[in-house]
Formats: C-alpha cells, structure tokens, sequence
C-alpha cells in the first residue's frame, strides 16, 4: 500500500536495489512493473527503455540533472531517502519538477515518516511510500498538519502575498 | 511592530496542534526520540541537563509588553521563575517538563509568539539591529525585511532538513549592530546612487569551531529579488553542503572549498531560473508590511538639555548612566535606553519574572510598550522622552537595571555554560560574574573605555567569543577539569575580525588575574583615546602574551577565599556529566 494523491492504494510497483555483490551493468532487471536505480538506467538503458513501464529512483547524492532528456521515459521517478532527515531529497524534487518539467508520479520512498510528509507533497511528491514498521493510516495524517502556506514551491505556485490581499496596518489604512 | 493577521495566526496555532501531537506520540512511543529529535528541535525544544529547554523566538528581537508578560508568566507558571535572553535576540527557559511544552506554546501563541526554527538545522529566527528604525545612523529600516524573511523562511518545505543550522542577520545603518559578519547570510540594507533600496549579500560567514568572517556573494542585490536570491543560496548549500561530518556542514565549509567566486557562480545560475519569477518582493507586499513599522506617535518635542544637565552635574550615577546607557534617537526630545541586565554579580542576560512585568510596565509607560532585544544580552527602550529620563532611571534603578556598563568590561557576553548544557566544556555564567566583580569599580571600568568580553563554555561559541575583544572558551582536557582558552584582538560591527588565541589555557580562578594583566599591558601601551582593540591591533599580540605568562599566577586558594567551586546561579546545584 502506499499513499497516492492523498488517498491509501494498493501499489503494483517493485523497488529494485543492488545488493552488494551485484552492478548496475550485469543485474538482471525482472519483469514488470519495476523502479530501478538511476545508476542501473544509466547502464542498461537501451534495454529498459523498450520495457512497456519503467521507473527509476535517485539516492540523496544524485541529481535531478541525472535524468535530464530522459523523465519523458518514466512511469515513475523515486527518491529514496536514506534517513529521514536528509534534505537533499526535497532539492532533487523541487528540481524533477521545475527545472525538468517532471508531471509524472514522484513518489518518495526509504525513511518516509508521517511528519515530513506535508513538506514532501510541498516539493511536489505526489506518492509516498512510508516506512513498512508504520501505520499507513497514522502516516496519511502528516499532510493534514497545516492549511495555510507563507512560500510558493510546487504545489502552490504563488506566495501567499500574490495570492491574498492580505491587511496592513489598521492604524494606517486609509482606504 | 509587526502583527498577526488571520494567515500567521492560523499558522501558528496549527503548529502548536500539530507539535501537541508529536509530544503525544513520543510520550506514547509512538516517535522514537532519534525522530522526536529534530521535531522538537524544530519546536525550540532542547534536551539539557536539567530537563527539556525551551528557546522562544523573538523575530529580529523586537516584542510588545503583553508578550515581555508572556514570558513573566511562563517563568512563573511552568520555570522557576526566571528566563535567559540570548545573543540571538530570543529567550530560553531552563527547567520545563515536555508534557508541558505545548500547553506554553499555546501560552505563547495567544500573544503571537512561537518556538519555530529557533532550533534544528533549519533557517533560524532572523536577527536583526536592536537600534532599528529610531538609530541616526539608519539608512533603511531593516524591519520590514527581517518580518518579510521570517514569514518566508518559516515552514519552508524545501530547507526544512539542512545540512546544519542556518543563520541569518539583517542591518540597515551605517554602524553594523547585527553582527552580519559572522552569519551564514549577513544582509546589509543600502541605498545606491539612485536612491533605489537594495541588499549587499554576504555569505558563509560564522563563528563555532571554524570561525570564518563572510564574504560578498553580491554587492548590491535590488530589494525585489532578496527571496529569490537567498532561496538559490539555500539550495545549492541544501544540495551541496556536507553532511558527512556535522563540524564541517555549515555553509562557511563549503563556501571555503568552492571559493567565493564558484559558490556564487553556482547560485547564479540557479537564480537565473528564479529571476523576476512569483517569488519576487512586491511593492504593495513590502508596503504592507512596512506599514506595521511606522513612527509611534512621538510628540514634537526639542531636545532637552538644560534640565538634564543640570540633574547630570549633581548625580554622578545619573550622569553615568546617561554616557553610557543612553544613545542618541533620531527624533529631538527622544532617546533610545538600554536596560543592562549585567548588573555585578547576576547571570549575564537573565531577567526574572518580576523584573519582565516591571520591564513591560516600563515600555508602556515610557516607550509605547514595545522593548527589544539586543545581541549582547541587555533590553532596549527605543523611544523614551528626555524629559522622562530621570524618571525612568529612578524606576529602572530599583529594579537593578540601570548599571551604567553598556559597552564596558562588564558588560559580558555569556552563554549558559556547562551548568545547563550539555554541549558545554566548562561553566560560563560563575565565570562572567567573578570577572564582574572584580572588575566592578566604575572609575576603573570607564579608564578602561569600551571593551568587549565574551565568554562561551566549548567552541561552539554561543557566547562569540571570536568577535570579543577579549575572548573566553572553555576547552576540554583529560583531567576532566574546567580550563580556559583566552584570545584577544576579536571584532564585530565594520571592523570585523577574530580573536587569536594568546597560549596555554588557564584555570577557572586565574581568569580574572589573566583580564587584568591584558588591561595592565593595554593601559600602559595606549596613545591618547585609542580603544582596547585598536592597541591589539597596532602593537600586536606579543606584548600582551608576554606580560600575561611572565609571573605565575598566585596559588587559587588565597584567591576564591577558600570557597572552593562557588555556587552557580539561583542555588542550581553543581553538577554537570563531565565532571
């Protein structure tokens, strides 16, 4: 299960990771619907791209410049975050999505907890893959955690002083 | 000053719901504290020795009395009944209960105040001159920046999890009195040739264990791009900032590897994008919020010198306190008073309960109830009458809060020290005040002139002791014992620079002794009106190491009177896990 558009659904996407005795040139990619490594696109691409769907996943210390001529190609672009206080991955995101023009499903995954997941879906994460020892449920509640925004980002393009008319100074209002 | 509309009120008070909650699931075991951590951080919210410490943020140290109240009551009701003001212009409380936490935040939040990013590794409360809009000096107003970075920093979802903290600092004036030197970002508020309002943006300056003074990343940045601009900072140091090693993940590190010239290259080419985009500053929006920063109603008042000079000729306090503790205003008949709360013999920056309902009383009275406060740990009037000065003094007087040191030795800058944190290699605060002491006769202190002495308890240097003219640390050994670094020749301000160590460190009770021979060698070296630091600088650090190690220091018993460890403040037993 993972939380997509804000609602709790059954996921039919597998993670591929290496482990350590193998390499991006020589593993065997399974069939189906599967999120590679961006290091493992990088070394079979001429294969991958011919799969019906593929997605790929950046670790914190890759770049969304990474995947720069090739975001046409993906059903899905992860980011895993190793802990969840690593904060490149909230970079990487804003950059998928305004740099690269990314409009796909940009789902996190790794360390994903309930009271980073407001700031995530900000970014522009649209899918979350929580941690698998939480409650999805519980989890799913962290973008309920604020209803108003000072900054524009991806999910609000505007700052909130170029979407309201918010008051000045009662004691100077001369209107 | 700046007030709450429904926007920032509906922000805040959803965070204390939502923080009600993280304290409800850690309290559960629903959080671990290793996820807690950053949360509570985020919250303000400290682990230290004697339980969990709360650091309220006061945006670019600006407050009203209701919330100078606030804090009265906080002490009163949930701390033991005094609070410590920081040389990042905020307030901490020291003995709170975590259960309690939300209920202060919710205290808090009734008088549009918070604990947001006043820790973690997240943009912290901007900070800000404490002179601002009433200084002479002042070029812009740098207020209405400072509130207009504090809402775009606050709850930014992208720089959220840094690589470690981040500082920013904002002056206006001609005199920097913000310290922006030695900030992540320093932002100085200036006018070009046109007459057009602008920023000159430094960069990866800060003190700790790799002190650094910032560079110019742009000398002149026009006042619509200051969010955008800062916002391409943040992401390249987000993205390139190291975070394998915590001593080496602030911005300095990686603005140092890089060079100036490619870190600003790296952040224009990010900005290009941004350029003129939706996060560019508007004129209605920086109107808006300039308008909350007007004059107060001052009346058309001359200056008021004959009464006041006459009063100074007979009152010797008095007359102190008005060359000291007394700064010019730029409006005639008005007068900007800071409030020292480095009275001999009291803990450097606290204030207890009964002093802040006194202080709030006081800024009503005298100075249409708004207070700051300053970088140095004292409180600030900024718009007291002159005919209300003698008054004034009287008042303040019997609240301990007229000592006329301001910019003198005894005016110390401390950090808490290892009496409340954790951090700490050795106490600060009994340190600060056996220097006090002994340096307490005003005859001396003002032959001395102006001097700055600052004491932190461990590198990590809350008490900047970089840019003191004289500087304190406390540093670790083996034995486990309290030993002190010294260093001379820091700065702040224009002339910023930092502090060299002068050699071998010293013990807790050969501090004071250590002071007087650096002052002894000052006094006899000085020509004319030269100040301490201008003799460092022009005689160099030789002449002072020298005389400091050329006599032992006499034995510590004849010393402290035989009182052995004296008893740290407010009979906080003695304790610390290091020791």
């Amino acid at each position: 299960m993972i939380i997509k558009n804000n609602t709790i659904v059954t996921d039919d996407w597998s993670v591929l990771r290496l482990s350590e005795q193998e390499t991006a040139e020589t593993v065997a990619v399974p069939a189906g619907k599967i999120i590679v490594p961006l290091k493992v696109w990088q070394a079979q691409r001429g294969n991958l791209q011919r799969c019906e769907a593929i997605g790929v996943w950046l670790g914190t210390d890759e770049r969304a410049e990474d995947l720069k001529g090739d975001i046409e190609k993906f059903s899905v672009i992860a980011v895993h975050f190793p802990k969840f206080s690593d904060g490149r991955g909230f970079s990487i995101a804003y950059n998928l999505r305004a740099r690269l023009g990314y409009r796909g499903e940009l789902r996190a995954i790794g360390d994903v907890l309930r009271d980073q997941l407001f700031y995530l879906r900000r970014v522009g994460f649209d899918a979350f893959a929580p941690r698998p020892d939480r409650n999805i449920e519980d989890v799913l509640k962290g973008l309920a955690d604020f209803s108003e925004v000072y900054q524009h980002s991806i999910d609000q393009k505007l700052p909130l002083f170029r979407r309201t008319q918010r008051k000045g100074n009662p004691a100077t209002d001369t209107a | 000053m700046y007030r709450y509309d429904e926007y920032d009120q509906t922000i805040v008070d959803e965070r204390v719901k939502q923080f009600r909650d993280q304290v409800r699931r850690r309290l559960a075991g629903e959080l671990k504290e290793e996820e807690f951590l950053p949360l509570r951080l985020q919250n303000g919210l400290y682990m230290q020795i004697h339980g969990y410490m709360l650091r309220i943020a006061v945006p670019y140290g600006l407050i009203s009395s209701p919330q100078m109240r606030m804090f009265a009551h906080i002490a009163r009701k949930y701390d033991r009944g005094y609070g410590h003001f920081t040389t990042r212009q905020n307030i901490q409380f020291n003995w709170l209960k975590l259960e309690e936490t939300p209920d202060i935040l919710a205290d808090l939040a009734s008088v549009q105040m918070h604990g947001i990013q006043t820790s973690g590794n997240c943009i912290r409360n901007i900070t800000s001159d404490e002179f601002a809009g009433v200084a002479q000096d002042e070029v812009v107003d740098p207020r209405p920046y400072a509130e207009i970075m504090r809402q775009w920093s606050t709850f930014h979802p992208e720089f959220a999890y840094l690589p470690r903290k981040f500082k920013i600092a904002i002056s206006g004036a001609t005199d920097d009195r913000a310290a922006i030197y030695a900030h992540d970002i320093g932002l100085s508020a200036i006018k070009n040739a046109q007459g057009e309002t602008g920023f000159k943006v430094l960069v990866g300056g800060g003190l700790g264990r790799t002190p650094i003074i910032g560079s110019v990343i742009c000398e002149f940045l026009p006042w619509q791009h200051l969010l955008t601009y800062i916002e391409s900072i943040m992401r390249v140091y987000n993205q390139y900032g190291r975070r394998d090693n915590k001593y080496k993940a602030r911005i300095k590190i990686l603005v140092k590897d890089l060079g100036i010239d490619e870190f600003r290259r790296q952040v224009e080419a990010d900005w290009a994008d941004l350029e003129n985009g939706p996060g560019t500053l508007t004129s209605e929006e920086v109107d808006r919020v300039t308008s909350f920063f007007i004059d107060p109603p001052y009346e058309a008042l001359s200056d008021y010198n004959a009464k006041l000079n006459e009063f100074q000729a007979d009152n010797r306090p008095f007359s102190h306190w008005m060359a000291k503790n007394v700064k010019p205003h730029r409006i005639p008949g008005y007068a900007i008073v800071v409030l020292s709360l480095k009275k001999p013999g009291e803990a450097p920056g606290d204030a207890t309960a009964e002093q802040m309902d006194f202080i709030a009383d006081l800024a009503d009275r005298y100075s249409f109830g708004e207070l700051r406060i300053t970088h140095k740990q004292n409180l600030v009037l900024a718009d007291v009458r002159q005919q209300d000065l003698i008054s004034l003094w009287q008042e303040a007087g019997e609240q301990g809060l007229t000592t006329p040191n301001i910019g003198m030795l005894t005016d110390i800058i401390s950090c808490p020290g290892a009496e409340f944190c954790t951090l700490a290699n050795a106490r600060s605060i009994p340190l600060a005040k056996l220097i006090a002491e002994r340096f307490e006769n005003l005859d001396y202190q003002y032959d001395i002139g102006e001097i700055t002495l600052n004491i932190s308890g461990c590198v990590n240097a809350c008490g900047q002791h970089h840019i003191g003219n004289i500087g304190i640390t406390g540093v670790e050994k083996k034995d486990h014992d309290e030993w002190y670094q010294v260093s001379i020749g820091g700065a702040e301000g224009n002339d910023s620079s930092l502090s060299k160590i002068i050699g071998p460190s010293f013990t807790f009770f050969q501090v004071p002794e250590v002071i007087e021979r650096l002052i002894h060698i000052y006094l006899r070296e000085r020509i004319e009106a030269e100040r301490f630091i201008d003799t460092v600088r022009r005689i160099g650090h030789a002449p002072f190491k020298e005389h400091v190690y050329a006599n032992d220091f006499v034995a510590q018993e004849e010393h402290n009177n035989g009182c052995g460890v004296m008893s740290a403040q407010y009979d906080v037993p003695y304790y610390s896990p290091r020791f």
